[in-house]
């Protein structure tokens, strides 16, 4: 149990401690060598790095350098990382027999060690994180503390003004005036819809009855996504603390954040956070001598996709089977067990302590007119930079792939963009300067999502993109309603039937009939969403969809039915190095014959494409 | 009381109607009858269907009429081509997913699924495709299930977990794959079902039905050296009209009796005859442990889905439960005793059929205690009430059309206390007739228990018999069965007599009563209708209480010498065992 003075000393002597974290020069002779424990790097041995380096500082007897575990730094691809402070030296793709050089050469010569240095993807050498381009369009809001303190440590995030934005409502401000800063900062739901942050927190509070429950949903479900995750990892106080806020502001004293299984790290770090503050009397009753109580209970998710939506995420906590309810009312009204409840995603609770205390001015400062602050994206597929990033709203999808993506790996071309993942859609070349708001994606027949962004380049066949996520949503309907557990099972038949090359292009008629009707009949988001991206690709792909279903043909080589590789004669020099790639001796001719495919035994593996120095063969 | 009423356009008409009401009531107060397939009224209010969604003006999306309530100056469409192109894709992914053997199904023709294929005029299936592959199960005395007609509704999920709290079955698997089953996806007959038969009444289509045994019937009927017997409980009289298009309720005892003489039974006799023997035993019973502290509270046996249940679910509360056996095996007990003795026929050549409301019956008649001591079942077949009326319609009679006929003798006479024996206080009204008889030792003319009449699934009574008073409760639904138990597990009872019915509203609403649709359940109480029928038998009829049963006195004084004594113990009483839930 601490009292507020003695929370207002560790802030203020920990901060110190700690400056070197943020302040490159700050005045101290110690070194803190902060090791990503983020769920990619940890499956990539940081743990042993992180354990390597203790043994070898403690065998040199060398005092004054920390090594601490921290949060994801967000260029997972060039994971593990580890960043040395003060001086913000950035090494990339860390082993754990890396250590014994990084102490004797870095800290112990004062040298770079320049083979574990990072490189941009133009080739040149960078020093620190603030040199990368992926960095440079970044603004972090969200993931602010997130590779800077370490999460397991209540003091390390007091550090960095932890509990004081709880504290500030607690003395200084009524539920109405919190709620009030939120609607003013313009603050969106993160989960994908972007309803308004603040009205939600007004209506709930609006409900009379004797209890309410804030809920977190951390049932992260999108392929691909690691957003909520990430900051969990990395930040776990941050979105404990927004619950609490919260719960003053609606009149709750009792929060549950639902995690999916899959996530135990998250869960781990979320359980001490929540243990460390119940020790420290932030979480029960009296919370900093006030008559405000709230406490927080984790809920495991089981892996259901569903989950994630709302109400069969408070079917979930109640122990009952996932599955949604039917909307109105709505869980502001009757939520968890019948009561009001506050549902918010993790990434909107992120956001709410740097609304308090820096103000809704500040933070409707950024972004655009209709969508304020920033959005974290996990940022993947054909792109060179794989990771997470956080860009103000309004970024363009260009700036996103190009600047801080890094491109297009392999000299391929921008194909297309997927948002909002399963019940999101995806984005052309010839929308690729369109703003991220909430606003501009649905205008495109995209949406935001929870913050999955998937980069395809011309490789990719978008029937077989649309077949994808169908095949997800198919295999994540829960099954209550007859739209979503029979129409999507028949528009991924369908699918599969283009794929394969037996649809026809009444099957294509048949997917637009199917779609439009499971969006508009169907009980929960997760079916009203689900054809979208089947919708969304037929807008902008259509031609696609045509081949497949009337010349049978695909231009890629996804659809292995559909495809035919062939050599250019007039091209071809006769050198025979695709018939030396060949996995299946499919390549027929000798010495400096043009080279014939026989397209019984290809097996449109693409090997030879790549092979060909003179673009003789194609698809 | 005006702010109470909302006022909403529906179609263009105008609806004024009570705060709370659903869109898909308030439709049907002006004559707009929205589809609806997983909507069973205060069972079944989910919305997972998908038929009954309406444009209501303003809102994004449909509304889902039978859950979502009327507002004030809402505008609802329900026909909307919106709408419709809808409803006619819901439905035709529905049929893509299911067995389209309506010819050899036996809910053709009392079928919602086909009653909206005919409605829409579905001609074809626009999106066929794969279906899901179910292997049926059989092996349940009681109920087969077979899900590859199921559509998901779940009307049966809510009637056994919501009505009767016993949830043998649930949703299991997820999406496409997702379909009704039990714990471990075993048979029913292995895990907790009490063979009630709700499931059945919700069911919308053939996915779930009895396991018909009328081919038996038909062999001993044709087999000259088999001396075939057939007796009727009360409910099954008030409601076998409707399956040849009578009103519900209708009393069409004398034309039953015609048609199964006419079907070629030897002899045709009334359970309410052994009603009236329960009454005399579970009086008698009553008397002893009143008077002689005995068990109390003493429980109904009557009803062998109740019965399962205790066995399944208290088994410590077992001594509370009547040794009675039920009327039909009573009676079944002595057709191949008394009465075999009597017209001189080898008991082992009488085939004893039961035309009961009840399929657990079905379950209950292969009990082993149910077998006499030269290993004679009490009762060879139970058949539905809609069983009969399938035999009845494939001997060709026309059953509107019957005369009436009287129940054979010796042993057809019976009385108004044995006819109210269908409906939910009925066993507690006849009893406390011949009880307070008995105590007093007088022929009291008070003889209406109006206390225990009613469709409430509880209803508690004191009673004053002999100047005592006695506290009676009468049940029916599990769900309220549970209720009582808990009451008397805790000691919080003090009841001296408790009826419980494990199908709610009593056996005039068993599971092998004709099964009506959702849209006649919004419409009808049907319960009140049947059982209404079965109160004003007992309101004409001469004698009323069970004791005066001219029949009786003749058996007793005949063969069982008196209610409880060794012969009627061993003839129409029985024991009860501890049942393991699962057995799996």
């Amino acid at each position: 149990m601490k009292t507020l003075e003695q929370i207002h000393e560790i802030r203020k002597e920990k901060r110190k401690e700690l400056d070197l974290r943020v302040n490159t020069k700050a005045d101290t002779r110690e070194k803190h060598i902060l090791v990503c424990h983020g769920t990619g790097c940890t499956s990539s041995k940081s743990p042993e790095i992180l354990e390597n380096f203790r043994k070898i500082l403690e065998e040199k007897h060398i005092e004054n350098v920390r090594v601490i575990m921290t949060g994801c730094f967000g260029l997972c691809a060039k994971g593990p990382i580890v960043i040395i402070r003060p001086e913000d030296t950035f090494y990339s793709n860390v082993t754990p027999e890396d250590c014994e050089e990084i102490i004797q050469t870095h800290i112990v010569e004062g040298k770079l060690v320049e083979r574990l240095l990072c490189k941009d993807i133009d080739g040149s050498i960078v020093n620190s994180l603030d040199e990368l381009n992926f960095y440079k369009k970044q603004k972090r809001i969200a993931l602010k503390n997130c590779g800077v303190i370490n999460p397991e440590e209540i003091d390390e995030y007091i550090a960095f003004d932890g509990y004081k934005a709880l504290e500030k409502v607690l003395k200084e401000m009524t539920p109405d005036e919190v709620i009030e800063t939120i609607k003013a900062s313009g603050l969106r739901g993160r989960g994908g819809a972007g309803f308004p942050t603040g009205k939600k927190w007004e209506i709930t509070k609006g409900y009379e009855a004797e209890q309410k429950y804030v809920v977190c949903n951390a049932d992260e479900g999108d392929p691909g996504a690691f957003m909520d995750r990430s900051i969990l990892e990395g930040d776990p106080h941050s979105v404990l603390e927004s619950m609490m806020i919260a719960g003053y502001s609606i009149g709750a004293n009792k929060g549950y954040i639902y995690i999916r299984a899959e996530y135990p790290i998250a869960v781990k770090r979320f359980q001490k956070a929540i243990d460390e503050a119940r020790e420290y009397g932030i979480l029960g009753k009296n919370i900093f001598g006030t008559n405000f109580e709230f406490d927080v209970e984790i809920r495991l998710g089981a892996g259901a996709f569903v989950c994630g939506e709302e109400t069969a995420l408070l079917e979930s906590i109640e122990g009952k089977r996932g599955q949604p309810r039917v909307k109105p009312p709505y869980p502001a009204e009757h939520g968890l067990w019948g009561k009001p409840t506050l549902i918010n995603n993790v990434e909107t609770f992120a956001n709410i302590t740097r609304i308090l205390l820096n103000g809704a001015e500040w933070y409707s400062s950024i972004g655009t007119e209709k969508s304020k602050g920033t959005k974290v994206f996990a940022l993947g597929g054909n792109v060179n930079n794989i990771g997470l990033v956080e860009v103000p709203m309004g970024t363009t999808l260009r700036e996103i792939v190009f600047d801080i993506g890094g491109g297009i790996p392999n000299n391929r071309e921008f194909k297309a963009a997927q948002t909002g993942g399963p019940s999101g859609g995806c984005i052309p070349a010839e929308h690729l300067d369109t703003p991220i708001d909430y606003e501009s994606l649905k205008a495109i027949g995209s949406m935001m999502g929870s913050g999955g962004l998937i980069i395809m380049d011309d490789t990719k066949c978008m029937v077989c993109l649309a077949k994808f996520y169908l095949e997800f949503t198919v295999s994540e309907s829960c099954g209550k309603c007859t739209p979503c557990r029979i129409g999507t099972k028949r528009m991924l038949e369908i699918l599969e039937r283009l794929c394969s090359g037996e649809g026809s292009e009444f099957d294509i008629y048949r997917l637009e009939k199917l779609a439009a009707n499971i969006q508009k009949a169907s009980i929960c988001g997760l079916g009203q969403s689900a054809p979208n991206p089947v919708i969304s690709t037929l807008k902008y792909f259509r031609e696609e969809f045509r081949q497949h279903a009337i010349q049978k043909e695909c231009k890629t080589l996804e659809c292995k039915a559909l495809s035919k590789i062939t050599i250019n004669p007039e091209k071809c020099k006769g050198c025979g190095l695709c018939q030396k790639h060949c996995p299946v001796n499919a390549i027929q001719g000798e010495g400096r014959d043009k080279r014939v495919i026989d397209q019984d035994k290809c097996i449109k593996c693409g090997t030879c494409l790549t092979s060909c120095p003179f673009k003789a063969i194609g698809n | 009381m005006e702010e109470n009423l909302v006022t909403l356009t529906i179609d263009g008409v105008e609806v004024k109607t009570k705060k709370g009401t659903t869109i898909l009531e308030a439709a049907r107060q002006v004559g707009i009858d929205i589809p609806t397939l997983c909507f069973l009224k205060d069972i079944n209010e989910m919305g997972d269907c998908r038929m009954c969604i309406v444009e209501v003006e303003g809102r994004r999306g449909f509304a889902t009429s039978c859950i979502q309530t009327v507002e004030e100056g809402m505008v609802v469409h329900t026909h909307t081509p919106n709408v419709l192109e809808a409803r006619h894709v819901i439905l035709d992914l529905i049929i893509s997913n299911h067995a389209k053997d309506c010819l050899t199904c036996t809910r053709s023709g009392n079928c919602e699924l086909q009653t909206l294929a005919t409605k829409f005029n579905v001609l074809d299936v626009e999106f066929p495709g794969e279906m899901t592959k179910h292997k049926i199960d059989n092996l349940s005395p009681s109920i087969v299930r077979d899900f590859n007609k199921c559509i998901l509704c779940r009307r049966c999920v809510a009637a056994c977990k919501n009505v009767q709290k016993i949830g043998a079955i649930d949703c299991i698997n997820r999406g496409f794959e997702s379909c009704i089953s039990t714990v471990g996806d075993h048979s029913l007959n292995d895990v907790n079902c009490t063979n009630c038969g709700q499931c059945i009444q919700a069911c919308p289509t053939g996915a779930l039905h009895e396991k018909e045994t009328i081919d038996d019937v038909w062999v001993k009927l044709k087999d000259p050296d088999t001396y075939v017997v057939v007796q009727t409980a009360p409910a099954a009289r008030v409601a076998l009209g409707e399956e040849f298009g009578m009103p519900i309720g209708t009393n069409v005892t004398g034309k039953m009796v015609t048609a199964l003489k006419r079907l070629g039974f030897d002899k045709v006799f009334d359970t309410n005859t052994g009603a009236d023997f329960t009454i005399m035993e579970e009086a008698n019973e009553f008397v002893e442990r009143f008077t002689q502290n005995g068990v109390l509270p003493m429980i109904t046996s009557c009803s062998p889905g109740w019965v399962k249940y205790i066995e399944m679910n208290y088994p410590e509360l077992l001594p509370h439960l009547s040794t009675c056996k039920s009327p039909h095996q009573m009676f079944g007990a002595l057709v191949k005793t008394y009465f075999a003795q009597k017209e001189g026929i080898d008991p082992s050549k009488i085939y004893m059929v039961s035309v009961m409301p009840c399929i657990a019956k079905k379950f209950e008649r292969q009990r082993e205690e149910m077998k006499n001591d030269e290993g004679l079942w009490d009762v060879d077949n139970v058949i539905t009430t809609r069983e009969l009326s399938r035999m009845i319609k494939q001997a060709n009679i026309e059953f509107e059309k019957l005369e009436d006929s009287k129940f054979d003798n010796p042993m057809g006479e019976a009385t108004g206390a044995a006819a109210i024996f269908g409906t939910t206080g009925g066993v507690m009204e006849a009893a406390l007739r011949t009880a307070q008889d008995t105590l007093t030792g007088q022929n009291l003319e008070k003889i209406d228990f109006e206390q225990v009449r009613g469709g409430d699934g509880i209803k508690r009574a004191t009673v004053n018999i002999a100047g005592k008073d006695v506290k009676v409760v009468a049940a029916s639904g599990l769900a309220n069965a549970q209720k009582i138990m808990e009451e008397i597990k805790s000691g919080k009872a003090d009841y001296q007599f408790v009826e419980i019915m494990a199908c709610p509203g009593g056996c005039v609403m068993g599971g092998g009563q004709p099964i009506k649709s959702s849209k006649i359940r919004r419409e009808v109480d049907v319960r009140k209708l049947r059982a209404d029928a079965l109160y004003s038998i007992d309101e004409k009829s001469t004698i009323r209480k069970s004791h005066e049963n001219p029949i009786l006195k003749q058996i007793y004084a005949e063969y069982l010498e008196k209610p409880g004594s060794h012969i009627a113990h061993k003839l129409l009483h029985t024991h009860y065992i501890k049942r393991e839930k699962y057995n799996i």
